[in-house]
C-alpha cells in the first residue's frame, strides 16, 4: 500500500467536489458536492494517521469533520428550505440579491 | 508470502473501491436526477467507509456509515422531497457557465497531484500487514477527551448552534 | 544571588487585584440600579452602585500597595529576582497548555499600583462629575470592568491572558467613549476607536500565534516545557533572547505583527487618529484612558515582551529600531497637531500621543527603565490635566471644552484648578524637578548617550514643542479676557465659527447638551469645583511634583531602577542561574555604567571587546562602552553586561533572563539643552499667545487669513495631515472600488472568455484573444483609467454578480493558483 494511492484518491474526489460546487445550480446538489470534498479530507486524515504509526489524532479529527459535516448539512438544508419557501425555487443563480 | 498476499488483497480491494468511488462521485456531479445523485452519493460514502476499514480505522468507518449514510443521506432525500424538486430528470440542474468548473477543478487537481507525487513519490504506508498499527476506540476516546477536549467543546457548541439554527430557519411563521 | 525568602502573601496572591473589580462589575450590573441615593444630614450618599465601584478600586489599591511594599522588601539587596509566577491551567489543546495566572515582577507591580491608584481617584472624581447622568450605573460598571481588564492584562502570565485583558479594555473603551451615544458624533467616535484598535488587534492575534508557537517549539527542544508554556511571557522572552538563528525571521515577523497592535492601542503614528476622537467620552474616561490604562497598554506590551521587540524590530542590521522610529515620528507629528486644537481635551489628547511617542522612542533606543518610568510619571500629571479640563468644563465654562470660545481669565475664579493645572503642565513640559523631567530627560539622555543623535534631537524638539503648546493652552484657558461661557454668556449653539471643518469639533463638545446634571448651579457663572473634584486634583498635582523623586539621577536616587528594572543575566537552560554570590554593585556595573558607591573601578566594562551590534559601539571612551560579552557567563564573579543587548548570542546551554539596559551618568551639563529649550518654548509661546489672543494689540491676529504659508500650514495641521481623509476617502473608497472594478473586468473579460472559449473552435479562440486581450486589455486599461478619472459610477454597480457559483469558482481558482505559486517558488 502506498501513501499516495489514498492521497490521490482524496485529491480526485476533492476536484470532483469542487467541480460540483461550481457547476451545479441546484442548492441540494451543491451541498452534496461539499460532502464529497469533506470526505476526501477525511481519507487524507486517516491515511496520514496510519503513516504516523496509528496516531489517534487523525482519527479524532476525522470524527470532528464528520460531526461538522452533519451540522453543516442540517443548517444548509434548513437554509435551502427557507429559500424555497420564499421563492419557490432553489436555483442558486437566481439568488443574486447580494450583488453590488 | 502470506504477508505479501495480504497486501495484494488490500491493494485489489483499494483499487475496486476507489474506482467505484470515482465513478460514483462523477455521477453525483453530472447526473440529471437529484434523487439519483443522492443515491450515487451513498455509494461514494460507503466506499469511503470501506477505505477507512482498509486504513484500519474501524471506529471512523462505523461512524461514517451511521452518520453519513444513516442520517445525512436521509436528510438530503428529505430536502429534495420538501423542496419539491422534480423527482425525475431535470434539465436545469447546472449553471449556465458550468464549464467554468472544469478548468478550476483541473487546476486544483493538477496542483494537488504535482505536490503529492513530488513529496511522497512511492512512500509505503506499511511494509508488512502484521505491522499495521491498531488504533483502538479507547485510544481515540483518550485523544478526544484529553488533548483535544477544547475542540470537542467547540464542536459541541457548533452542533448546538446548528440545531437551534436549523429549527429557527426552517420553522414556519 | 537568588532570592530565597518567600515573596510574601500579597505577591503570591496578586491575582485578587483584578478579581475585586471584576466581581464589583457583576454586582453593579446586577444590583446597581436598585440602590437609591440616601441622604444623611447634609450629605447625599450616591446610590446607583457607584460606591461599589469606588470600594472595589480601593480594595484593589490596598492589595496593589501591599504587593508593591512586599516587592520592595523582596528585591531589597538582591541581584537577580525571578518573577513570582503562578499559573493554573485554563485549557489545553493538542499539547499546548494555556494558563491563567500571574507574573509579578517590578514592571507589573508598578503598573498594578498605578492603575489601581488612578482608577480610584477617577472614580471618586466621577461621583461628582457624572452626578445625575442618565446612565450613571452603567458608567460605573464599565469603568470598573475597564480597570479590571487593564489589571488582568498587567499581571498576565501568558499572552492569551494578556489578550483577554486587552480585549476587555477594548470593549469597555468602546462603551465608555460612546457613553452618550445618542449623539451621532459620539457613537461614531466610539466606533472609530473600536475599529482602529481592532485593526491593530489582528496583529496581536497573529503575532501571538507566531511567537507563541515558535517559542513552544524552542522550549520543547530545550527541555523547558515543565517550566514554561510557549505562550507564557517568560518563555517567549527567553526564546527571543536566546538568539537562536533558526528563529530569526519568525521573530521579526512576530514582532512586527505584535507591534502593529501596540501602534493601534497606543495611538502611535499611522493609527493615532482615533485618540483625539475618543475625547467624545466623559472627561473622567478620557483621563483614565489617557493616563494609566488603554493607551499605555501598547507601551506596556512592548516593555513586557521587550526581548521580542528589541531583537525582532531592528531595521536590517543597523542599530536603529523600528519602535524608536515610530515613536520619534509620533512625538513630532502629535505635538504639532496640538497647536491648532481649540478643544482643550484635544490638546491633551495629542500631548498624550506625543508622550507615548517618548515612551516608544525610549524603548526603541534601549532606555527601558526611563521609558517605563515615564509611564509612571506621565500617568499622574496627565490624569491631573484631564481632570482639570473636566473641572473647568464642569464649573467654569458650562460644559464647553472650547478654549477659544468659552474660556479665558479663569485663574482668578478657579484657583485650585489653575494651580494644579500649572503644576501638571510644568511636569508635562519637563521643567526641572517636576516629575516629568526625571523620566523624559533620561530618555533623551540615553538616546544621546547611545549615539542615536536623530532621536536625541527629536527628543529635544519634542520638549520644546510640548512647552509651547501647553503654554498656549494654559494661556487660552486661564488668562486673557473671559470669553463665552467663562464670562457668563451661555450660548447654546456651540458650533465653532473659526473652524474650517466644524464637524471635527462635534465629537468633543457635542455631549455638553446632554450633560444632564442640573444638580449644581451651572448657570451661576464660573466658580471653583466642589471637593470631590478638587481632592483628586490636589493629590495628583502633589504627585506630579514628587512622583519623580524615586528615580532622580540628578540626586543619585535610583530606587525605581532597583525595584523595577529586570536584572540582565545569563541563565542556564535548566532554569538555574549560573551566578551565585555577585554583589549588587557589581551587577549594576555590569549592565550599566553607573555604580552606586564604589566609584570608577566597577564602572569600567567587564570585558573590553565590543560586540558588533551593541548600540554603544563606536563610542569614544571605554568609560561609556557597554561591556562586550565574550561568551562566557562568568568572569571573575562578575555579571557580564551585554546579555540581552541586540545581536548578542549567549553561550551554548544558556539564555538571557532579561535584556540589558545601558545607563549613562547624569550630568547637569547634559540636562541643560533640554532646559533651555523648555524656557525658550515658554517664552516664545507666551509671546505669541499674548500677541495673538491678548486684550489690546493683536498684530499677529488673523495671520492665518492673511499669510498664505501660515494658512496652508494651519489647514494642513487642522485637517490632521489629511490622515483621516486618507483612511476614509482614499483607502476605503480608492482601494475597495477599483479593486471591485478590476474584479469585474476580470470577470467579464477573462472568465467569460474562458467559458466561451472552452466551447468554441480555435478560430474563435483567436478572435477572442484579439478581441479581449488586445482590444479588451489595452483599451480596457486606457479606457478604465479614463473612466476612473471621470468617476462614473455606472460601471461600478454590477461589479459583483451575486452568483454563488462564480464566487466559489473564484475562491477555488485563487486558492489553487496561490498554492501553485507557493509550491513553485519553494521547489
Amino acid at each position: 500500500m502506498l501513501l499516495n494511492q489514498f492521497l490521490l484518491l482524496g485529491a480526485i474526489l476533492f476536484a470532483i467536489g469542487v467541480y460540483g460546487v461550481v457547476a451545479r445550480r441546484n442548492a441540494v446538489l451543491v451541498l452534496m458536492s461539499i460532502e464529497l470534498i469533506l470526505n476526501s479530507v477525511n481519507i487524507n486524515l486517516l491515511a496520514f494517521a496510519l503513516r504516523n504509526g496509528g496516531d489517534p489524532t487523525g482519527h479524532t479529527f476525522a470524527l470532528y469533520v464528520i460531526a461538522v459535516a452533519a451540522a453543516e448539512v442540517g443548517v444548509g438544508l434548513a437554509l435551502v428550505l427557507l429559500v424555497y419557501r420564499n421563492r419557490r425555487s432553489i436555483a442558486l443563480d437566481e439568488l443574486s440579491e447580494m450583488k453590488g | 508470502m502470506l504477508a505479501a498476499s495480504g497486501l495484494v488483497a488490500q491493494n485489489i480491494a483499494f483499487g475496486i473501491v476507489a474506482l467505484i468511488m470515482i465513478v460514483g462521485a462523477l455521477r453525483v456531479v453530472t447526473t440529471k436526477n437529484v434523487v439519483h445523485a443522492a443515491l450515487w452519493l451513498v455509494l461514494v460514502l460507503a466506499g469511503a467507509a470501506a477505505q477507512y476499514l482498509i486504513l484500519s480505522a474501524e471506529f471512523v468507518a462505523i461512524t461514517q456509515v451511521l452518520v453519513y449514510i444513516g442520517a445525512v443521506t436521509v436528510l438530503f432525500l428529505f430536502g429534495t422531497m420538501l423542496t419539491r424538486a422534480q423527482l425525475g430528470r431535470a434539465t436545469d440542474l447546472n449553471n449556465k457557465n458550468w464549464a467554468l468548473g472544469i478548468p478550476v477543478a483541473l487546476l486544483l487537481l493538477g496542483t494537488l497531484v504535482y505536490v503529492l507525487i513530488d513529496s511522497f513519490h512511492a512512500e509505503k504506508l506499511v511494509d508488512d500487514p502484521k505491522d499495521v498499527p491498531n488504533v483502538t476506540t479507547q485510544q481515540i476516546s483518550d485523544s478526544i477527551f484529553r488533548p483535544y477536549l477544547v475542540p470537542f467543546w467547540a464542536l459541541s457548541f457548533v452542533l448546538l448552534a446548528a440545531l437551534i439554527g436549523a429549527i429557527v430557519l426552517a420553522r414556519k411563521d | 544571588m537568588i532570592a530565597t525568602a518567600a515573596p510574601g502573601w500579597f505577591l503570591e496572591h496578586a491575582y485578587v487585584i483584578p478579581l475585586i473589580p471584576a466581581v464589583a462589575f457583576a454586582l453593579i450590573i446586577a444590583f446597581g440600579k436598585r440602590i437609591p441615593d440616601t441622604r444623611i444630614g447634609r450629605y447625599t450618599i450616591p446610590g446607583g452602585g457607584s460606591l461599589i465601584g469606588v470600594a472595589s478600586m480601593l480594595g484593589s489599591l490596598f492589595f496593589a500597595a501591599g504587593a508593591a511594599l512586599q516587592w520592595i522588601q523582596y528585591t531589597d539587596g538582591e541581584n537577580y529576582v525571578a518573577a513570582v509566577r503562578k499559573s493554573w491551567v485554563w485549557w489545553q489543546s493538542g499539547g499546548i497548555e494555556i494558563g491563567l495566572g500571574q507574573q509579578i515582577d517590578g514592571l507589573s507591580v508598578m503598573v498594578l499600583l498605578l492603575v489601581a491608584f488612578i482608577s480610584t481617584l477617577v472614580q471618586i472624581y466621577s461621583l461628582e462629575y457624572l452626578k445625575g447622568d442618565r446612565r450613571y450605573t452603567h458608567f460605573f460598571a464599565s469603568l470598573t470592568l475597564f480597570s479590571a481588564g487593564m489589571l488582568v492584562m498587567v499581571l498576565a502570565e501568558n499572552m492569551v491572558q494578556l489578550i483577554l485583558g486587552w480585549e476587555i479594555m477594548g470593549l469597555c473603551s468602546f462603551m465608555l467613549i460612546g457613553h452618550w451615544w445618542e449623539e451621532k458624533a459620539n457613537s461614531r467616535a466610539s466606533l472609530k476607536a473600536f475599529f482602529t484598535v481592532r485593526t491593530g488587534d489582528i496583529g496581536l492575534l497573529v503575532g501571538t500565534a507566531i511567537v507563541g508557537l515558535s517559542a513552544q517549539k524552542w522550549i520543547t527542544a530545550n527541555g523547558l516545557q515543565d517550566q514554561y508554556s510557549g505562550f507564557s511571557i517568560e518563555g517567549i522572552s527567553r526564546w527571543a533572547l536566546a538568539g537562536d538563528s533558526q528563529y530569526k525571521s519568525v521573530l521579526t515577523w512576530g514582532a512586527v505583527a505584535l507591534f502593529i497592535a501596540c501602534i493601534g492601542k497606543s495611538g502611535q503614528f499611522p493609527l493615532h487618529t482615533w485618540l483625539p476622537d475618543a475625547m467624545a467620552g466623559p472627561t473622567p474616561v478620557s483621563s483614565l484612558l489617557h493616563s494609566s490604562t488603554m493607551v499605555v497598554a501598547g507601551v506596556f506590551l512592548v516593555a513586557r515582551l521587550y526581548p521580542v521587540f528589541f531583537e525582532g524590530l531592528r531595521i536590517l542590521d543597523t542599530n536603529v529600531n523600528l519602535i524608536a522610529v515610530i515613536g520619534g515620528i509620533t512625538i513630532i507629528v502629535a505635538a504639532l497637531l496640538a497647536f491648532v486644537q481649540t478643544d482643550i481635551k484635544k490638546v491633551l489628547a495629542y500631548s498624550t500621543v506625543s508622550q507615548l511617542g517618548y515612551m516608544m522612542m525610549g524603548l526603541g533606543v534601549g532606555a527601558w527603565t526611563p521609558a517605563v518610568f515615564h509611564i509612571w510619571t506621565h500617568a499622574f500629571f496627565k490624569c491631573c490635566l484631564f481632570l482639570c479640563a473636566g473641572s473647568v468644563a464642569h464649573s467654569g465654562s458650562h460644559h464647553s471644552f472650547d478654549m477659544k470660545k468659552d474660556m479665558g481669565g479663569l485663574w482668578r475664579k478657579m484657583p485650585v484648578t489653575f494651580v494644579t493645572w500649572t503644576i501638571s503642565s510644568m511636569a508635562l513640559a519637563g521643567v526641572p524637578f517636576f516629575a516629568g523631567w526625571y523620566s523624559k530627560d533620561e530618555i533623551i539622555d540615553i538616546a544621546g548617550g547611545n549615539q542615536y543623535w536623530v532621536f536625541f534631537a527629536i527628543g529635544l524638539a519634542g520638549a520644546f514643542l510640548t512647552t509651547a503648546y501647553m503654554t498656549r493652552a494654559t494661556y487660552l484657558t486661564f488668562f486673557g479676557k473671559a470669553r463665552g461661557a467663562a464670562a457668563g454668556i451661555h450660548d447654546e449653539n456651540h458650533s465653532d465659527a473659526h473652524a474650517p471643518a466644524p464637524s471635527a469639533h462635534g465629537a468633543a463638545d457635542a455631549h455638553d447638551a446632554h450633560d444632564a446634571h442640573d444638580a449644581h448651579d451651572s448657570h451661576a457663572g464660573p466658580h471653583e469645583s466642589p471637593w470631590l473634584i478638587k481632592g483628586p486634583l490636589v493629590i495628583l498635582a502633589t504627585l506630579a511634583i514628587i512622583a519623580g523623586l524615586i528615580n532622580a539621577p540628578a540626586f543619585k536616587i535610583f530606587k525605581f531602577e532597583e525595584w523595577v528594572e529586570p536584572k540582565a543575566m545569563p541563565v542556564s537552560l535548566t532554569g538555574e542561574t549560573i551566578h551565585e554570590g555577585s554583589a549588587r554593585n557589581i551587577s549594576v556595573g555590569a549592565f550599566g555604567l553607573r555604580t552606586s558607591s564604589e566609584g570608577e573601578s566597577e564602572r569600567k566594562p567587564v570585558a573590553a571587546e565590543g560586540d558588533g551590534h551593541s548600540p554603544t559601539e563606536g563610542e569614544s571612551g571605554a568609560e561609556e562602552h557597554s561591556a562586550g560579552y565574550p561568551g562566557s557567563a562568568i568572569e571573575e564573579g562578575h555579571l557580564t553586561g551585554d546579555c540581552g543587548t541586540p545581536g548578542f548570542v549567549p553561550a551554548a546551554g544558556t539564555t538571557c533572563y532579561a535584556p540589558g539596559v545601558i545607563h549613562h551618568e547624569f550630568e547637569w551639563v547634559k540636562a541643560l539643552p533640554a532646559f533651555l529649550l523648555v524656557v525658550l518654548g515658554f517664552i516664545i509661546s507666551s509671546a505669541v499667545c499674548v500677541t495673538l489672543y491678548g486684550k489690546k494689540r493683536r498684530p499677529l491676529a488673523g495671520l492665518t487669513e492673511r499669510n498664505i504659508i501660515a494658512r496652508g500650514l494651519y489647514k494642513f495641521l487642522w485637517n490632521r495631515y489629511y490622515l483621516d481623509a486618507l483612511y476614509e476617502g482614499v483607502i476605503v473608497r480608492g482601494i475597495a472600488h477599483p479593486l471591485a472594478r478590476a474584479m469585474y473586468w476580470l470577470n467579464q473579460n477573462v472568465f467569460d472568455g474562458i467559458v466561451n472559449g472552452a466551447g468554441r473552435s480555435g478560430r474563435k479562440v483567436g478572435e477572442i484573444t484579439y478581441k479581449y486581450v488586445d482590444q479588451g486589455l489595452v483599451d480596457g486599461v486606457v479606457n478604465g483609467s479614463g473612466a476612473a478619472a471621470r468617476g462614473t459610477g455606472t460601471a461600478l454597480r454590477p461589479t459583483q454578480s451575486g452568483k454563488v457559483s462564480q464566487y466559489g469558482a473564484l475562491l477555488f481558482a485563487a486558492a489553487a493558483l496561490a498554492a501553485l505559486i507557493l509550491v513553485l517558488v519553494n521547489s
